[in-house]
């Protein structure tokens, strides 16, 4: 919606009352879906690159065994640290492929297989990370 | 939707060669995303690999230091070294920062460079 300042004004409360005409693409509109990506993606940022760090600390005090790095994911804070960095992920790919499926890919029912093998391989993911991080 | 005026004949590489440096990081920033949602479950059953016991450890330590299972792992570095690269770069656009024709395409340069630097840095590290 253009507003009276010619600026591109997004209204929380006319959800559905003069909302352009909706098609079937499988987003809400715009800047919601914008938003989290980037939150996401701030919040993966943060831990790569802490990550990052430790791996070059890692790799110069040469103490790359097998107990150290049990030890290192026995934490819990570890665990909830990695746990949230895949579910930020996740959340990330949702919205990042969603968009590559919106963009290149016209035919609607086409569009909805895809999002929901999207959605099918993403949830089985976080199923997978939960089992390998709370082992 | 049936579109009219589509390029009867594309050839990638006039493609790429009318594309600027900033629609290539564009694309590249896109194809690197999709690889690494395909690799996400790859991803987590190497940690689950490094983390069962000392055995699974050992073997799974043997069996990525063959080089070219090696060469496959820095294709993923890269890929996700260029694709937070780009992203850090995405992000400041997104706040206005460097939005300037010239600027613009002399941070996606420094995107190739910083990312290239860092994969060859982490690349040095397992080996």
């Amino acid at each position: 919606m253009v507003g009276v300042s010619g600026e591109y004004n997004y209204n929380w409360f006319t959800w559905g009352d003069n909302m352009v005409k909706k098609n079937i693409t499988g987003a809400g509109y715009g800047f919601n879906s914008w938003l989290q990506q980037r939150v996401a993606a701030v919040i993966m940022l943060v831990f790569a690159l802490a990550f990052l760090v430790f791996i070059f600390y890692a790799a110069f005090s040469l103490n790359s065994s097998f107990s150290s790095w049990q030890n290192l994911f026995s934490y819990k804070s570890t665990k909830i640290i990695v746990q949230i960095f895949f579910i930020a992920l996740l959340w990330h790919a949702w919205v990042g492929v969603r968009d590559i499926w919106m963009d290149y890919i016209q035919c609607a029912t086409r569009k909805l297989i895809l999002h929901t093998l999207t959605l099918l391989w993403l949830v089985a993911s976080l199923i997978y990370s939960v089992s390998v991080i709370w082992y | 939707m049936q579109i009219h005026n589509r390029p009867k004949y594309l050839n990638l590489f006039v493609l790429a060669r009318s594309m600027s440096i900033t629609a290539k990081i564009s694309i590249l920033h896109r194809i690197t995303g999709f690889l690494l949602f395909l690799s996400i479950p790859l991803i987590l059953y190497l940690l689950h690999r490094s983390l069962i016991n000392p055995d699974s450890y050992a073997a799974f330590y043997a069996f990525t230091s063959q080089p070219l299972l090696k060469l496959a792992y820095l294709a993923l570095i890269f890929g996700f070294i260029y694709h937070l690269c780009s992203g850090v770069r995405f992000l400041l656009l997104d706040f206005h920062q460097g939005v300037a024709i010239k600027t613009a395409k002399k941070t996606a340069w420094w995107v190739l460079v910083v990312s290239i630097i860092i994969t060859g840095l982490l690349g040095v590290i397992i080996w």
